[in-house]
């Protein structure tokens, strides 16, 4: 009887958490979202009268901010797939005795913060840096070009801080694949190329699944990049959510946002997932 | 240029061929000519060079030194994938992510074959797994995956199939059985088998052909009967099977026949299974070759007298006995236990007689522990 009930109590400070800091706090927001101010009231007084219309009026009303969210979290997770998977193969494959180091240097960023590293590219990508005076001295870019405040700092910047949510599920996935099962791909004709495309790719799927989607949703949220590097016409749905809740004092519309964005990503993960099939694979 | 190495057929030729790891020499001048359709073994412990000799014939390690040739084709620098060689790895290496007909059909479909759906049911059938061809590598027991991994092999009818230990993973009892197939398989497709392994039994039960490898070279190359009855040194003679080598000095000459002082006993022996270069010289003689007698029975052939049986090992279908000689060294005779009884008991005064034909001689100079101290292979994992 008291054996049976252990593995329960041992779940009970996982679930008293994540009810007090993640059940609750979603109840609460989706109560908020169906508020309306009241009449008369002052800012930041509202009241619940479920109304639904919160979701379509700020929809309609971000609609650029959602596109651009998705759009930039796409590229980035597509720069980080493709800056992270050599790296990832080298690591596991090439790497032999430097392999525990080269890892630890891929988590080093991580011991700095993520918003002073953002502020970091700030100065390096800015006027000061030696970034755009050198590419301005080799005729790369005009001299009246900037990097910062453009969604190519944006989209820069979230590649980077997601690269390792990118590489360490790669690696992970690709170090655990036989070297054997490659040259045995060799012995059976198949050359290079085609020994990635039907060993290498296949058998590293899991990998690149779980880092697309832990690279993918937190930039589809994200805002800090937006806010420091980008300017206003680099506004994610992230920048219009903070804004609202914090500056506005707009709780139904951001609450609302929220909702629509959570909805917006498990959608899409839920297609992804179908579609790269990876209940499949090893 | 690719389409003439991947048609390449006939004897393979490894010309001087070495393989150097920084200081240490895997593979050093080995010289070896396999015929076109032959089973043939490389035997030796873990480190001898077996596995790297394998992996230049497969591509997967280019020689320091030295050339291969299939035929008259060099493959020498070829690529794996273009050439008509395929490999049955040690750990099999099928590809988790593919069933089993996709696996088989993998080197079929990188050539552009026609007809892959027959020609994978015709190796399915042949490895007698028709019913698995849906199933995931990881849903198949070791022997079944042994044979999937040999299945992927021949089917692309190579000139060459190289086995590298391919049975080292199966249990003993499965490992006799795939041992009996394995020849069976290749009368039956008639492909040329190199087959890379550490067990010496195995090599003989399979192979036409055996080399043995010590240190990087060929310790000595023939037929497993040859091997065993008539070994050149006393590696050989040790890894084989095992042997009684006892010092001794040629004294004599008679007609095909050696006379051989061994403590001041002589015995004789055929003049073609001396392999001693000058009067000094170890005679080998085979457990199972020698006969113990009581004193009082007349007896035939060589004769050593002077033994008292040290130990009796019952081993059900023989018995083993350790002799000791005046001069202290032990032998070890088998005994058939053809009666049933172990007819001799510790303590006993006997002789030790056995046919001179079954006598062969080594340098006097050789380490008469070579090859007899090596432990079983683990198997590799890195």
């Amino acid at each position: 009887m008291g054996k049976n009930r252990t593995p329960y109590l041992l779940l009970l400070p996982g679930f008293a958490f994540l009810f007090t800091f993640f059940i609750l706090p979603i109840i609460n927001l989706a109560q908020t979202s169906t508020q309306t101010k009241i009449a008369g009231g002052d800012t930041g007084q509202y009241e619940q009268t479920l109304h639904f219309r919160n979701y379509i009026d700020a929809f309609v009303a971000n609609k650029e901010q959602f596109g651009r969210s998705f759009l930039y979290a796409i590229i980035s997770t597509l720069l980080a797939l493709a800056i992270s998977y050599p790296l990832a193969y080298a690591i596991a494959f090439k790497a032999g005795k430097y392999k525990n180091l080269l890892l630890v240097l891929v988590v080093a960023p991580f011991f700095t913060s993520f918003l002073l590293r953002t502020i970091a590219w700030k100065q390096i990508l800015g006027e000061e840096g030696f970034v755009v005076p050198t590419l301005r001295s080799l005729g790369i870019i005009s001299q009246s070009t900037t990097l910062t405040s453009t969604s190519f700092a944006v989209v820069m910047g979230m590649t980077y801080n997601f690269l390792p949510f990118m590489t360490l599920p790669l690696f992970a996935s690709i170090d655990r694949i036989d070297p054997r099962t490659l040259e045995a791909s060799g012995d059976l004709y198949a050359n290079g190329y085609t020994t990635f495309r039907k060993v290498t790719l296949p058998l590293s799927m899991p990998g690149v699944v779980a880092g697309t989607l832990l690279t993918f949703i937190p930039a589809a949220g994200d805002y800090v990049n937006a806010s420091i590097l980008g300017d206003p016409t680099t506004k994610m749905i992230g920048n219009v959510i903070e804004s609202r809740f914090f500056k506005i004092v707009d709780y139904p519309t951001a609450a609302a946002l929220s909702f629509t964005l959570m909805a917006a990503i498990l959608i899409l993960v839920t297609l992804y997932i179908r579609k790269a099939g990876t209940e499949e694979l090893v | 240029m690719t389409k003439a190495s991947i048609e390449a057929r006939g004897d393979l030729r490894l010309t001087r061929l070495t393989k150097t790891y920084g200081d240490f020499t895997a593979v050093d001048d080995l010289s070896l000519t396999i015929p076109k359709g032959s089973f043939f073994a490389l035997l030796g412990p873990s480190g001898c060079g077996k596995t790297t000799t394998l992996r230049m014939i497969a591509g997967l390690e280019e020689p320091t030194a030295g050339s291969i040739h299939l035929g008259e084709t060099d493959i020498t620098t070829t690529k794996p994938y273009q050439r008509p060689i395929n490999t049955v790895f040690q750990n099999y290496a099928l590809f988790p992510h593919l069933t089993i007909f996709e696996n088989i059909a993998f080197g079929l479909r990188r050539r552009g074959q026609k007809d892959v759906k027959e020609a994978v049911d015709k190796v399915l059938n042949l490895v007698e797994l028709p019913h698995l061809a849906q199933r995931k590598p990881t849903q198949l027991s070791g022997g079944q995956q042994q044979r999937i991994a040999l299945a992927r092999a021949i089917v692309n009818r190579p000139a060459l199939l190289l086995l590298d230990e391919p049975l080292g993973a199966l249990d003993l009892k499965l490992r006799r059985q795939m041992q009996i197939e394995l020849k069976w398989i290749q009368k039956e497709v008639g492909l040329t088998f190199v087959h890379v392994t550490h067990d010496q039994e195995e090599a003989m039960t399979m192979a036409d052909t055996i080399a043995v490898m010590n240190e990087g070279q060929i310790e000595q190359m023939g037929s497993p009967a040859d091997l065993y009855d008539n070994p050149e040194t006393a590696y050989v003679a040790n890894f084989l099977g095992q042997s009684n080598l006892i010092k001794g000095t040629i004294s004599g000459n008679d007609g095909d026949s050696l006379v051989v002082d061994l403590y001041g006993q002589k015995i004789s022996l055929p003049k073609s299974r001396s392999h001693a270069i000058d009067n000094s010289t170890y005679a080998g003689i085979r457990p199972e070759k020698f006969r113990i007698s009581l004193l009082e029975t007349p007896v035939r052939g060589n004769v050593l007298s002077g033994g008292r049986i040290e130990d009796v090992s019952y081993i059900g279908v023989s018995t083993q006995y350790q002799v000791e000689m005046p001069w202290g060294q032990e032998l070890m005779v088998f005994e058939q236990n053809d009666d049933g009884v172990a007819p001799f008991k510790k303590g006993d005064a006997v002789n030790i007689s056995w046919e001179p034909a079954f006598t062969f001689a080594l340098r006097g100079d050789e380490d008469v522990t070579a090859g007899s101290q090596i432990e079983p292979e683990v198997q590799d994992e890195e």
